[in-house]
């Protein structure tokens, strides 16, 4: 391939530095400092992509972040793809490889393309309207839709790459390194401001840094001479970092912004590997200065999407900064002075300028002498009516405007050419701006969105403030910086300003047609297909809101969000429904401003970093003893411990049977423990629990529940009475964080009165609980000087106990209905703790148990588990446990909300036992419970809570929620499956050992 | 992101902070003195202002202490924070 249209060379691009690359399969080549797109433009390459809807031929449109049509896939032929990459930011490396989107077989044949010609059949809200009828097809048509929808392709494997986090903190942050940005950061850091200086591309100075316009002049030179002198400084200041190719993407409250800072995408191959590829910056400012430009408008017109369509800035930037020609025959059409440049810059460098087409009736820029000077035909109150060529442009219509500017009058003239720049103006880039809450305004005269105010903590310098012109630039940012940063004097105060002066204005949002606008298509959003008629037709329809008409055509809506087009489709809704556009407002610019990377989002944090979890001091025995785990909270409890072939089941019910018939020892570490301290202890647990704590002796245990406010459970445990003002809280697992910040609640903000001091210490101990007809003679054997006597030791007491001169607190409780003792260790002798046990239990088959079999066990003795068979709708009347609510006390958390008219409502869901015919049969947990089975629409009386086949009673069992379930003893009731029905019997909640016998045999 | 200045350690990040709704709704004294709708108008009923609103906040992760917070929804602009048991500002 020649590089036929790479003109002259540029500082900018390392020609010494030959780069080969694929595009679409074939080889390419350009230089060290391209971008895919300029180095596909230098290689004549304009068509890159089919749109979205229509599949209709597009190229490069822009030279940056906004860039709508020139989306690429990377790596297109591997399993780490990645879509969406905009040709426009790609710096090319060795080895580089992408392809088009959106089109099959290929982007020059595309079958998709028939779209465009059946384009009358898919107008905006098509989907909406067309699959509507019948309903039930609904699930047929999604199937093609789904697959014709979507932009590139996902990858399927994991990213390999690395990603990271950084936390920033700066007393400046300026965001944009253009002239306003580098003069402010350059400024502040001279004044002892700790600044950061950031800025999406990989070179400072914005598109002032390759100004080659003579009328544009500071201090005699040059404005891009002075620049770059101004950046060379940069180096010698303190107090200044400065990344580039960092975009900023989002801007909350406070000045908090996140940043994505690209590493090593524009390395080659070789290079990259092993270092971080992104790096999400967190920076939080105390000032920022935003200095993020502008970008340029396009018009539109008839057609105005072909290849070779493209902003006049961005035709200028290719020429100027990559030396790079868009096309050999140019034509400019514009609504402002600035395609003038464009054009200028083309003809110095010898690319022929066919014409500039201006809507304006004449304009007085000096530019203009320059223009007519070098022979180029300005058609002055003309519009492009149409445009030609399917794959590339190969000339336009133009007519006459009428003075109002909504039709075109006269005789068509044809013009030739292969690039068209397009001028319509520019849009400050206020995105961050708004994204930080502050409040846009309408300047009707200019038609752009500006900031509404300064702050304290943040400005607007430049052309993103509304300042276009470079006299008014640097004026407005002296005056700004010295009153946001406090000081006297800049160090570019008093430099002398030269620079042409835009006086002429013209601004038609859709330009008229000689055709009617059903025969035409005037794009406004180019990547989501989107058309004035679309717009026109939601306005018809009687769309009025901004984000109606945005959601109803998906104007705005793709991975460019609309930079290029949200105002123009503003614009022609205001003319339409005869609206100021200051009163319509504007859609949200919404965070990322360019898309993002999952791996940039979350860092390292993938794989076992993906979340925080916990483990217990006895963690280690239970990976030796090949124990599978569950996910308990944060936790990470041993679940069961299989035994060579063992299924999950078969464990669970040998564990289950040993705890019974000899013993069983189970990890409680993770229950959540809460010391309190305090002369009012006793008191406070009066108010936290339901039932009754004053009483309560010393060296004794007592099972509490605690409710909402609302009166519905909220978590239990079992608190021991350690002294006379101090007591040890246990919590549920995965409640404990959240009782010790209702309790903190409490105490701080509704009885500050009391004298209670609260301190977590779930991490402090370790709870190995022994359990089973033979535990006593286990414990007796690790401590033969304790008195395990039923007197001496009876249930819900405890001792403090020293076991190896370890301090340890046993407290005698049970979980199971077995007879169970609680050894509660300092954590770091957990594991020995637990050691002990199993050798002392050897001799009675000790057999370590994980959670299901402590599920399993407590549901034989119908205990609940808070969150497994309460759900926050649940009293404890509704649990049948009403004999832990005191009726004496007159007041604790939830009491009053007991005696509301819907909680004492008698048929109110309730817990209850099921029972299955067939004992074999074991219900599913969350299956549904009816009284009917032939009965449509049949009630839902509740669901299976808790179930489980029992091995110590030989059938299933099961826990429930039923509604009135408290009056249905014995009913039969069923429980209906996919395939079957299931008959069950409600039946008691505790199905082993009624008596509690067992607790002390 | 807000940045907050807890009023025991100064000026930290929000995540380390939990939201705890409208503030200064006391907990009745004597509950079961209460009707259904005046305990419900307790229990369940807030006012959501759009502007200047009084909130709870806890430094959750951090001292764990429960402070007072002016808090303007329609901007996110904290007015003032204060310790509980502390007047609110007047406006």
């Amino acid at each position: 391939m020649t590089q036929n249209l790479r003109v002259k060379s540029s500082e900018f691009i390392d020609e010494t530095n030959r780069i080969s690359f694929k595009f679409d399969g074939k080889t390419y080549y350009g230089f060290k400092g391209d971008t895919l797109a300029s180095a596909l433009i230098a290689n004549n390459v304009h068509l890159v992509g089919r749109s979205f809807k229509y599949h209709r031929p597009r190229g490069i449109m822009t030279s940056g972040s906004e860039e709508p049509n020139a989306i690429v896939q990377l790596n297109p032929n591997s399993n780490i793809t990645e879509p969406n990459a905009r040709a426009t930011e790609i710096e090319i490396y060795e080895g580089l490889e992408a392809s088009s989107q959106n089109c099959w077989p290929s982007v020059n044949f595309d079958i998709g393309g028939i779209n465009n010609f059946l384009a009358p059949l898919f107008p905006a809200g098509f989907y909406y309207k067309t699959f509507m009828w019948p309903k039930s097809f609904w699930e047929k048509y999604e199937f093609f839709i789904r697959h014709s929808a979507g932009l590139g392709k996902s990858p399927t494997t994991k990213d390999p790459d690395i990603y990271d986090h950084r936390n920033i903190y700066c007393d400046v942050l300026v965001v944009g390194a253009g002239i306003s940005g580098i003069l402010a950061a350059k400024n502040a850091a001279k004044n002892n401001f700790k600044t950061l200086l950031l800025d999406e591309k990989n070179e400072l100075g914005g598109s002032t840094i390759y100004e080659t316009n003579e009328y544009n002049k500071i201090n005699n030179n040059l404005a891009s001479e002075w620049l770059k002198k101004e950046i060379n400084e940069l180096k010698n200041i303190k107090n200044l970092e400065i990344k580039t190719r960092t975009s900023v993407a989002a801007y909350h409250q406070y000045n908090y912004l996140l940043a994505r800072e690209n590493l090593t995408d524009h390395l080659d191959k070789k290079d990259k590997k092993n270092k971080i590829r992104q790096r999400l910056l967190k920076i939080r400012a105390k000032k920022v200065i935003l200095a993020t430009g502008a970008l340029e408008r396009p018009l539109i017109f008839n057609n105005n999407d072909r290849p070779g369509i493209m902003l006049s800035s961005a035709i200028k930037k290719y020429s100027n900064f990559y030396g790079v020609a868009c096309g050999t025959k140019n034509i400019f059409f514009t609504n402002n002075d600035s395609a003038y440049e464009s054009a200028l810059s083309l003809y110095n460098k010898g690319i022929k300028v066919e014409a500039i087409i201006d809507i304006r009736e004449n304009s007085d820029a000096k530019i203009i002498k320059k223009i007519n000077d070098a022979g180029i035909k300005i058609y002055w109150s003309h519009t492009i009516v149409d445009t030609r060529g399917y794959k590339r442009l190969s000339g336009v219509s133009i007519m006459k405007l009428s003075n109002d500017g909504t039709s075109v009058t006269g005789s068509k003239i044809s013009i030739s050419g292969d690039c068209l720049g397009i001028a319509g103006g520019w849009t400050p880039a206020i995105h961050l701006y708004t994204q930080s809450g502050s409040k846009l305004t309408f300047d009707e005269d200019r038609k752009i969105f500006i900031p509404k105010t300064d702050t304290k903590e943040q400005i607007s310098v430049g052309s993103c403030g509304g300042d276009f012109e470079l006299d008014e630039i640097i004026t407005n940012l002296n005056y700004k910086l010295k009153n946001f940063l406090n000081i006297n004097k800049t160090d570019f105060e008093g430099i002398t300003l030269e620079n042409d002066h835009e006086t002429s204005k013209r601004n038609i949002w859709l330009l008229p047609s000689d055709q009617t606008i059903g025969k035409t298509k005037p794009f406004v959003d180019y990547q989501n297909d989107a058309t004035a008629k679309d717009i026109k037709l939601a306005l018809r329809e009687g769309f009025r809101s901004i984000e109606h008409v945005k959601r109803y055509t998906t104007t705005g809506m793709g991975t460019d969000q609309g930079k290029l087009g949200n105002m123009h489709a503003l614009g022609i809704i205001a003319d339409i429904a005869g609206v100021k556009m200051g009163e319509l407002g504007t859609t949200t610019f919404r965070p990322p401003y360019t898309p993002l990377t999952f791996g940039t989002i979350v860092g390292r944090n993938v794989g076992e970093f993906f979340e925080t979890f916990r483990r217990t001091p006895i963690n280690d025995w239970h990976i030796k003893n090949k124990a599978e785990f569950e996910n308990v909270g944060q936790w990470k409890r041993s679940w069961y411990y299989p035994k060579e072939d063992e299924t999950m089941h078969q464990a669970v019910q040998r564990e289950s049977k040993a705890a019974r018939e000899s013993a069983g020892i189970l990890d409680a570490s993770t229950l959540g423990k809460i010391d309190i301290q305090g002369s009012d202890a006793s008191e406070f647990l009066n108010r936290v629990y339901t039932n009754a704590w004053s009483k309560l002796a010393i060296g004794k245990c007592r099972y509490g529940l605690m409710l909402n406010e609302d009166g519905m459970v909220y978590d239990d445990g079992v608190t021991t009475r350690l002294g006379e003002n101090h007591y040890i809280m246990t919590t549920t697992t995965g409640g404990a964080a959240n009782v010790l910040g209702k309790l903190e609640d409490y105490l701080q903000t509704e009885w500050p009165e009391l004298d209670v001091y609260l301190t977590s210490v779930t991490d402090h101990f370790a709870t190995a609980s022994l359990c089973g007809p033979n535990s006593k003679k286990i414990l007796n054997k690790i401590i033969p000087d304790l008195d395990l006597s039923d007197v001496n030791f009876p249930h819900m007491s405890f001792k403090e106990v020293l076991i190896d001169k370890i301090k340890c607190r046993i407290m005698r409780i049970s979980f199971t209905g077995e007879l169970s003792y609680e050894i509660n260790s300092p954590a770091s002798y957990g594991e020995a703790i637990w050691q002990k046990c199993i050798e002392a239990g050897k001799e009675f088959n000790i057999t370590p148990y994980g959670t299901e079999t402590m599920h399993l066990l407590r549901a034989e003795k119908g205990f609940i588990i808070v969150g497994q068979d309460t759900d926050g709708t649940m009293t404890p009347i509704d649990l049948q446990m009403d004999w832990i609510v005191s009726k004496k006390k007159y007041d604790f958390i939830g009491k009053r909300s007991l005696y509301r008219s819907d909680t004492m409502k008698e048929d109110r869901k309730q817990l209850v036992g099921l029972l299955t015919e067939d004992p074999n049969i074991v219900l599913e947990e969350g299956a549904q419970i009816v009284s009917e089975l032939n009965q449509k629409p049949v009630e839902m009386l509740g669901h299976v809570t808790s179930s489980y086949f029992s091995p110590n009673l030989n059938k299933s069992i099961a826990l429930a929620v039923v509604k009135d379930g408290k009056n249905m003893m014995g009913r039969k009731l069923f429980v209906p499956m996919e395939n079957k029905s299931i008959s069950v019997t409600v039946a008691n909640t505790v199905f082993y050992d009624e008596k509690n016998e067992r607790l002390n045999a | 992101m807000f940045l907050i200045n807890c009023p025991y350690c100064g000026e930290r990040d929000q995540q380390e902070f939990k939201a705890g709704g409208e503030a200064h709704i006391e907990r009745p004294k004597q509950p079961t003195e209460l009707s259904d709708d005046e305990w419900a108008e307790y229990l369940f009923m807030r006012k959501n202002i759009k502007g200047v609103q009084f909130e709870r906040w806890n430094h959750a992760h951090g001292c764990r202490k429960w402070f007072n917070m002016v808090r303007d929804t329609s901007n996110d602009e904290i007015k003032a924070i204060y310790k509980i048991g502390e007047k609110p500002p007047t406006q």
